[in-house]
Order: structure tokens, then sequence, then C-alpha cells
């Protein structure tokens, strides 16, 4: 008998009787708006929120802002003036010395501050986390309350590999004392555009 | 962990030596017990998350066979390899045999609890493999060649000075540095290093889900995500109990899992790992180790619900004042003092006598696993097994020998009050364990039954 056999054989001799399945649960109105829980809780866990009408005053920010960064790469194509050309299909190790990647978001999530965020979005995988610095563009009518509504939104999608990325990456394991940029980016602009 | 034959209350005493370093334990896993409530009391429907989780993972186990076959259907069809593991040791051999059919011999690891329990690690360092830990605790530990001692912050036990000291000797940072944004920042630069030069990523699995045959790697440093994207091979291994049916049910456990842990609302990353990329190899390797054991206890297979928060750790008062090592297992703590004698009654005999069954792991445990209850019904168990410590089983014969013979009783209560009256440093030494933390009492001039036979006469 293979491992295989063996553990399923053990796991239906075993299990216990049928259990169902509770009841789907839905967003709990607490009366809040979704786009100012959203940008209270991204400067918490220490994101800054840009608010934009159009990607004319991003890309404006973006050359105010990082103007001594070296090397910035966006997947939006409203972005191309202020962004390096030709840096798709490299290898994913190249992109180690990017210093702000711009890409979109399909939704945030107000309770989390979360963004979803899917590999077509990125390009490629490793994109926002080998940056330096992160900036997402997202749409403020695309903020929902709560993650039960942002599973609803995913439903059934084809993707090879989503995230669900809010703020910049951080650890607290000295000492339970916060530090910004871990691993991956150290900072983390949201652009909220409408 | 060898400890030798130590248990869980000696291993305390050693760390109970310097007692200001146990009020710090004790306070700095206080403080996020309490960002945990602050996240749980801002959602008026967290009893309602907490029981709906319950309810899935209880459907989950009952509905296991059915789960594992559906997500191995789905992970294939996905472009994942598939693998099956009924112990640690067969899931080393599976690792290691993936990293020699692609010429591997240097991996990164993400935080998984998994590969702690099979002893990975020690596996591969055998086998000429070079693991490099990459969650920032873990890395400590691993410099400091000790375990983690705790599931969410592997290092919480150690000092920042005592960081500094080993990053001063092992990344070359300046002597007496203790700083933690100087000391992240470079083990951010050495492990990007590594990052960049390494061909195969290990990585834990939070969720797996059977309709869609993904898996979902929650992490706040982003080092799974930095780890599996830079590789040309991802290995992810995971217990069989960590299925859900639906990727819908992500919503409940994302929303409870970091709020239980650290009081976050969410981590950084939730990354859904769904199919590898195009040149890439994605491994899964679904691990037994005991678990379909105890699925058929009856009375511990609600463990198996377990999605590794750690809140019953954080508020534990005997993990918090004894240290997650004093536990000599890879899960520390009241869940891991349940989970332990499952894989080895023998050995871990002293964990579900490491508690005061105060319920408050109970109270906390975001899927509702009755904890507390379950330790009780180990030491029952343990007992009648043999397995329990001789002082503790001679202990409880001669009270079980006293309390059910009314003559015996009454004698050694007078017994006991002419001890305590007139030899007292007979039982006031340290062969009692009793007097250890504590004063004997006045002993009462007669007993409770003497009194009512003489207050009776006088009426």
């Amino acid at each position: 008998m293979t491992s295989r056999e063996e553990i399923l054989a053990k796991v239906k001799n075993n299990q216990p009787g049928p259990r169902p399945l509770p009841a789907d649960l839905s967003t709990v109105s607490g009366g809040k708006d979704s786009l100012t829980q959203f940008k209270t809780v991204l400067t918490n866990i220490g994101g800054a929120v840009v608010e934009v009408t159009n990607f004319e005053e991003i890309a404006q920010y973006i050359q105010q802002e990082f103007k001594d960064k070296k090397r910035l790469i966006s997947t939006i194509a409203e972005l191309t003036s202020v962004t390096e050309s030709g840096w798709e299909n490299k290898d994913p190790h190249s992109y180690e010395d990017v210093d702000l990647a711009v890409i979109k978001a399909h939704f945030g999530v107000a309770e989390n501050a979360a963004l979803w965020i899917t590999e077509d979005l990125m390009h490629q995988r490793a994109v926002p986390f080998i940056c330096q610095q992160l900036a997402v563009v997202v749409n403020k009518a695309n903020i929902v309350a709560t993650m039960h509504d942002a599973y609803t939104r995913i439903g059934d999608a084809e993707y090879g590999f989503g995230s669900f990325i809010a703020g910049p990456s951080k650890t607290a394991d000295i000492e339970q004392s916060l530090v910004l940029g871990a691993h991956g980016p150290k900072s983390m602009t949201v652009f909220l555009l409408g | 962990m060898s400890t030798g034959a130590k248990d869980h209350a000696q291993l305390s005493d050693i760390f109970n030596k310097d007692e200001a370093r146990v009020d710090w334990h004790d306070e700095t896993l206080w403080f996020v017990r309490a960002k945990r409530d602050k996240a749980a009391h801002s959602l008026p429907e967290w009893e309602t998350l907490r029981e709906t989780a319950s309810q899935i993972k209880d459907n989950v186990l009952s509905n296991l066979h059915e789960y594992l076959l559906q997500f191995e259907a789905n992970a294939e069809k996905n472009g994942i390899k598939v693998h099956w593991a009924a112990n640690g040791e067969e899931h080393n051999k599976i690792v290691h045999s993936i990293l020699k059919e692609n010429g591997v011999n240097r991996i990164v690891k993400s935080k998984s609890m998994l590969t702690e329990e099979c002893h990975l690690n020690d596996y591969l360092h055998k086998n000429d493999i070079e693991v490099i830990d990459t969650d920032l605790g873990e890395r400590i530990v691993q410099l400091a060649e000790e375990p983690p001692s705790h599931i969410v912050l592997p290092c919480i036990h150690k000092k920042k000075e005592e960081i500094g000291e080993l990053f001063h000797k092992h990344l070359g940072t300046l002597e007496g540095a203790s700083d933690p944004v100087y000391l992240t920042a470079a083990a951010r630069d050495h492990l990007r290093e590594t990052f960049i030069t390494r061909k195969a990523a290990l990585t834990g699995v939070n969720f797996a889900v059977a309709e869609t045959g993904e898996f979902v790697v929650c992490t706040n440093e982003g080092n799974a995500d930095m780890g599996a994207h830079l590789a040309d091979v991802h290995i992810a291994c995971m217990g069989i109990e960590k299925l859900i049916p639906l990727r819908k049910h992500l919503s409940v456990f994302l929303r409870i899992l970091t709020r239980s842990a650290t009081g976050q609302p969410i981590t950084t990353y939730s990354s859904h790992f769904k199919k590898p990329r195009p040149g890439q190899t994605m491994h899964i390797v679904l691990v037994d180790n005991g678990r379909t054991t105890q699925l058929g206890r009856e009375d511990f297979r609600n463990s198996l619900k377990c999605i590794r928060c750690a809140a019953c750790m954080n508020t534990c008062p005997v993990y918090r004042r004894s240290g997650g090592h004093s536990y000599h297992t890879a899960i520390a703590g009241p869940i891991g003092s349940i989970l332990a004698p499952n894989l080895d009654m023998k050995n871990y005999a002293d964990l579900p006598f490491a508690s005061t069954l105060c319920g408050s792991c109970s109270n906390v445990c975001p899927v509702k696993i009755n904890i507390h209850e379950q330790l009780y019904k180990w030491r029952q168990v343990i007992v009648k097994e043999g397995y329990a410590d001789p002082k503790k089983a001679i202990a409880m014969k001669a009270m079980d020998f006293a309390l059910s013979n009314p003559t015996i009783y009454k004698f050694a209560g007078k017994a006991g009050r002419f001890v305590l009256k007139y030899a007292p440093f007979t039982v006031n030494n340290k062969l009692n364990l009793w007097y250890k933390h504590r004063e004997m009492p006045e002993p009462p001039k007669q007993s409770f039954g003497e009194w009512y036979k003489q207050n009776n006469k006088n009426d």
C-alpha cells in the first residue's frame, strides 16, 4: 500500500459522521464609510494615501516624490512617460534594484486596507515583493467593506497567482518593535483614483 | 528538541532562574494578547466569525477523505505535483529527493511549523543541503542554534542585545548595536543576497482550498513570496488538516487569523498560489504524521481544527511564565500540549499537566477548540496508560486510599495536624513540592468532623 492509500484509508476510517457547512457570512453594516475606513486603516498599518483624479496627477506625483530614484517600473500604460520602458520579460532576479514599482489593484478592502492583485496586474509575480517601494493604483469606487465582499467579487476567477497586499513589508520579531521594510517594499503608496 | 530527560517543570525551573526576564517575557506576550482583544472587540460579529470558522473546520474533519481527493485532483490539474507522506521521515525524504532531482544543495525556507515538527533542517543538514530560514525571527533562532520558542514570534524569548551579539558574530553588524531598525536592515541585506542566489524555496501552507487546488501563505515580511517567486522550484509542505472546502471560506479565516495572532486586521501578504509560473515547478507535500490517529480519537480530534494563530499561548499564564522551550516540542503552549501526546504519549506525558486549566486558551481560540478540556482529558488518559510522573501517581494512589476509607481518613487528618503543630520541619522543606512557593497553613485544633460531634452533643 502506498502512503497515499494508507493515509486516505485511515482518514476514511477515522473521520467522524457528517457535519454540515454553516451558512455563508456577509458584511455586517457598521455604518462606516468604506473609503474613509480604508484610508484610516492603511495609514495605521504604515501605508500612505494619495488621492488623485487622473493618471496625469499620478505621473506628476511620481516625478516629484521619486525624482532621486534610479529605477522606476510600471505595468500601467498611462505611466510610461515617467517609468522605464522594456523592463518586462526579464529574469525576475533582475528587478532586485527596482526602486519603485507602480501597479494596479482590482479592488481594496476597507476593514484591513488589503488590495487584491493578481499576476496579470503584476506582469511578473516577483515585482510587488522585490521592489524597494511599491505604489498601487485603485479606483475609489472599488473599495469593498469586508473580506466577505472581497471573495464575492473574486468569485471563481481564474488566476495562477494572486495576493492581498496590505501596507509595506514589516516585522516585529525583535522585541515586538515594529520595523517597516523586512524583505519586501519599505513603503507602500496607494493612489486612490476618482 | 533534545532536552535530555527533563520535563516541563524542570525546564521551567531553568527559565525561572532569571526573574526579571520572566516578568519581561510575561508582559511582552500579554501585550500581544491585549492587541488581540482590541482587534476582536472592534468587530461586533466576532463571535459569529468564531462559530462559523469552527463549523467549517468540523465539516472539513467529517469529510476530509473527499476534500483530500478533490484538492489533489484540482492541484494536479493546475500543474502542481502532489506528494503524500505518512510521517515526518517520509516527508523529509520527499523534500530531499525533489532537491536532488533538481541538483539543488542550498535552499531558502519561510516559516513552516510542520518542517519543525518533522525536523527537516537537521535531516537536510545531514545530507549536505544548506537551509536558510528567512523569517527574521526564525533566522535569529537558527543563528543561535535554537528551535523557535513560539509559532508566530519565534524569538520572543530573546532580548535585542542578544540578537545584536548574534548579528555581530554572524552578519558583521557593529559590536554592541541592538537597535531593532538597524538589525532588521542588516538581516534584510543578508537575506536579499540569499533570495537572489537560491534555486529552490520551501514554504508552509496556511490554508489549502479543495474546490480550486490553490493554497494560501500568509506573511508580514514577504519572505515566502520573495523565496517562491525567485526560485525555479517551490515546495509547499502542509499537514492534511489545513484543507478548507471552498475559496470563499478564506474570507472567514483571513478575518480571524491575524486578529487572533497579533491584533493586525490581516497580514501584509496573503498570497494565493494556484499554478506554477512558466518555467517553475511547484510541489505540495501532504503530511499525516499522526494526524489520522488524532482524527480517530473522539476526545482530541478537535485539536486538528487549529489554524496556528498562537492566541492560546499568548494568553496562557503557564506559557508566559515558563517560556516556549520548556515544552520541548515544536509547538509549545496549550495547543502543543494536546497535539504532542498524540505523537508520543510517553515523551510528552508531562505537557497536559503544564496548565492551570483556567480555560483562557479555549476562550480566545478562533476556531473554538476546547483546549483546556482536552488537557484535562489527556491527564486521565496518561494516568490510565501508566505514563504519569511516578511521584504524582503514588500521591494520587495514597489520596485514593485515604479518601475511600473513613478510619484512615480520620487518622490521616489527625496525623497531619499533629505534624504541622509539633514537627513542622518535616513538611517545611524542599522535598515537599507544595511548600516550594507557599507557606504551610496554620493547623486547626480539630477537624470539622470532631467539631461537629462536639457541638451536636452540646445542643
